[in-house]
């Protein structure tokens, strides 16, 4: 594997693996030195041309873990609006000594186009792509599930039979696509719940199932459901009316808590509008998993580091 | 007197035939024993008579990096055009008379295919207020031909007014069908695959909703409407219905819609972004279905060229368009030839006879028939191979068709006795006839 650029490109047995060695960089976090000496030497250049100060501040953590050098550059808006175009800073930062390059871009394709384009030889991985993909955080949020549902004896597993229920601004979500495509190699099944305006208008190529709203998902008895940020200027644009209206139908709200079988879990990428799309009891609940996300995500994101260099030796 | 004979090609798809040409003029076609100070074998090629692309970027004024009229000129000969309309949306925008003028100077002045400007439909592409278009029809480049294309002429009442004053000087407008507010933002076709790669979709109702307006808007004026460029299968239906009820319209499809799907875009390379937008397989289809049926008229290849750097980048920051005057003829032959829709002799008629007459161009009306004028493209259509990018001669080199496996090849072409194209080369030089 020499880019990591969409879920789309991995197989059960490499995902299975991901999840695993993420497991193994848990436990290399718990310990006393926290360190590994992997990517002593190498350069890890975090390229965020949108902000992002908890996917920045994760990476970052993560190559640092591994005894990486880390560079940052953030930039808002297209590079292009700025008068030097994408490709030139690449190079420039390739010049200056990056062996990876974490993309964060508000445009989708852009890592793709980066790691197929021969602009750069360093490793490229995608830090999220406008409303294309988010591929750690769907590792993240993979591992996060096998964990809570099958523990430490998961190791080697998938999620086979797990059912999964994504609610919210599906459209417009990198996190969305990246985890149905992970969850469906896992051997999940996937519900997805959003008003007609918050779907993508043909989701057939994508094995999953669709609900109006999230009670009719909520009835078959979900083991996981992943709650979505949803932006504001959604109301604006003429997606949905409003707030209370949102949450009526669509938000985690402590009733629909009360819905969930035992052992089910709650999930949000964040950052989190408490009271919006997750309830402020919902989210501090123990059902909850959004602090251990965070904490699985530096482990995901060094073992993605680790395996593409793996690729190298 | 400068003369060529041209032995023993297929007329139009047909019995072969000698073709002699005098001073720029079909002096006759037949079974000839005549000699000539040029003559040209065409034993195997297809005589067509030269082509007409109703639509064409030339980008000159202003985008001269991408293309001049010269070097547009030299692209279209190539792929077997005599003539071309020049969109209007250059920088500044043609819509004066001298500005038109000027298009129409440099086209005569460049001599490899006569440069018909189009007219801008509303000053400075705004949407707004009328440019000059009694004035411009008036010019020396005598402009029958109007559009905004890169944009829609949007507004109901303008669209109605402009419909109402071309008509008055014999004009037809060229639409560019694209609701504004349905494709804010929009990158490539609503489908499947935009929702796969995250790209804000194109929906059809977009351009089907435009054409539906516009038509019964040209109805209720009695004026004529061209649109440009249909991609999808429900504009083919609307175009249908329309042409049924008796409407005076008259449609384009570009070669890459006839060819290319979606499906291309995977990958996110910006080679295949256009505008409008690569639809599904199934538009590819009905399109095919509504060319062979009469429904569209012509074939056009909204030539758009543009600098490497404009296409050398992210999807999103990319340049919508792509270059086809080169290509148009090959894909043209891979699309609707060899797949059984239409014949040479429909060739012809999609790619000369009724552009030339939408456009009223003059001499095209009775292709290479005795007494017209000598706008002849030879081709070879045995020829098969991997579509080389370097045949490309023009300013850009934005083709999506690079290595792309297409029949047929432009051998020659001869405009207004001028040869253009010798052996499936562009000259350098043109000796004039």
């Amino acid at each position: 594997m020499k880019h990591f650029i969409s879920t789309r490109d991995l197989s059960r047995e490499e995902s299975i693996a991901l999840l695993d060695t993420t497991a193994d960089m848990l436990d290399v976090r718990g310990r006393d030195v926290k360190k590994l000496p992997t990517l002593r030497g190498k350069t890890v250049a975090n390229v965020f041309f949108e902000d992002s100060t908890r996917t920045r501040l994760s990476f970052e953590a993560a190559a640092l873990a591994l005894s990486a050098d880390v560079s940052t550059l953030m930039s808002q808006g297209s590079s292009v609006s700025k008068g030097e175009s994408l490709k030139d800073t690449l190079q420039t930062l390739e010049a200056m000594g990056a062996d990876y390059i974490v993309l964060r871009h508000a445009h989708s394709g852009v890592a793709a186009t980066v790691a197929a384009s021969g602009w750069i030889d360093a490793h490229v991985i995608n830090a999220g792509d406008g409303t294309h993909e988010h591929p750690t955080q769907a590792l993240l949020d993979a591992f996060t599930v096998r964990l809570r549902l099958a523990g430490v004896a998961s190791r080697g597993a998938g999620l086979d039979g797990a059912k999964v229920v994504i609610v919210g601004d599906i459209a417009h979500s990198r996190v969305a696509r990246s985890n149905i495509l992970l969850l469906n190699t896992l051997g999940a099944s996937v519900t997805l719940a959003a008003p007609k305006t918050l779907l993508p208008t043909d989701v057939s190529g994508w094995g999953v199932s669709t609900s109006l709203t999230l009670d009719d998902a909520l009835d078959a008895e979900p083991d996981v459901v992943m709650t979505l940020r949803i932006q504001k200027e959604r109301m604006s644009s003429g997606h949905f009316p409003s707030e209370s209206e949102y949450s009526r139908f669509w938000g985690m709200t402590r009733e629909r808590l009360t819905r969930l079988k035992d052992g089910a879990i709650v999930m949000h990428p964040g950052p989190m509008n408490r009271g919006l799309e997750i309830a402020g009891e919902v989210a501090d609940s123990p059902r909850s998993t959004v602090t251990e996300q965070v904490r699985n995500g530096v482990a995901a994101r060094m073992a993605v580091l680790y395996t593409l260099t793996g690729a190298e030796s | 007197m400068t003369s060529i004979v041209i032995t023993s090609a297929s007329i139009l798809g047909g019995a072969p035939a000698d073709i002699h040409v005098v001073d720029g003029v079909i002096v006759d076609v037949g079974k000839l024993s005549v000699k000539a100070d040029r003559t040209i074998d065409a034993a195997g090629l297809i005589a067509l008579p030269g082509l007409v692309d109703l639509h064409t970027h030339m980008r000159e004024p202003g985008g001269e990096g991408a293309e001049t009229i010269l070097s547009g000129s030299r692209a279209a000969a190539a792929g077997g055009f005599t003539a071309v309309h020049a969109m209007a949306n250059t920088s500044p925008v043609a819509d004066t008379a001298t500005l038109v003028e000027r298009v129409f100077d440099q086209g005569i002045a460049a001599g490899f295919v006569e440069v018909r400007p189009i007219g801008a439909v509303t000053r400075n592409l705004d949407g707004e207020q009328l440019a000059d278009i009694g004035a411009m029809a008036h010019s020396r480049a005598r402009v029958t031909v109007f559009s905004d294309d890169g944009r829609c002429v949007g507004d109901s009442l303008l669209m109605r007014r402009a419909l109402e004053y071309v008509s008055t000087f014999g004009g037809v407008i060229a639409q560019h069908a694209q609701d504004p507010q349905l494709t804010l933002g929009a990158q490539m076709n609503e489908g499947g695959v935009s929702a796969e790669l995250g790209l804000q979709g194109w929906p059809n109702v977009a351009e089907e909703s435009i054409i539906a307006r516009d038509v019964l808007l040209a109805e209720s004026v009695g004026a004529r409407l061209h649109v440009c460029h249909l991609s999808t299968a429900g504009a083919v239906e609307v175009l249908r219905w329309a042409k049924h009820r008796g409407i005076d319209v008259t449609a384009e499809v570009t070669p890459h819609h006839l060819l290319l799907s979606d499906e291309n875009a995977r990958g996110y390379s910006p080679l295949f972004k256009v505008n409008p937008p690569l639809r599904t397989a199934e538009d590819v289809e009905a399109l095919r279905a509504g060319v062979a049926d009469g429904t569209i008229d012509v074939i056009a290849t909204d030539h758009a060229p543009h600098s490497a750097s404009a296409k050398d980048c992210t999807w999103a920051d990319a340049a919508f368009g792509m270059v086809g005057l080169e290509s148009a003829l090959s894909v043209v032959q891979a699309a609707l030839v060899d797949s059984g829709h239409v014949t040479w002799d429909g060739v012809a008629r999609l790619l000369s006879t009724t552009p030339a007459r939408i456009g009223q161009v003059e001499g095209y009306a009775q292709p290479l028939t005795k007494g017209s004028v000598a706008n002849i493209t030879l081709v070879d259509p045995s020829f098969t191979a991997a579509w080389d990018v370097d045949r490309l001669v023009g300013g850009s080199r934005n083709t999506p068709f690079g290595g792309l496996q297409l029949p047929g090849r432009v051998m020659a072409t001869i405009f207004r006795g001028t040869e253009t194209v010798i052996d499936g080369q562009i000259v350098s030089e043109l000796r004039r006839a």
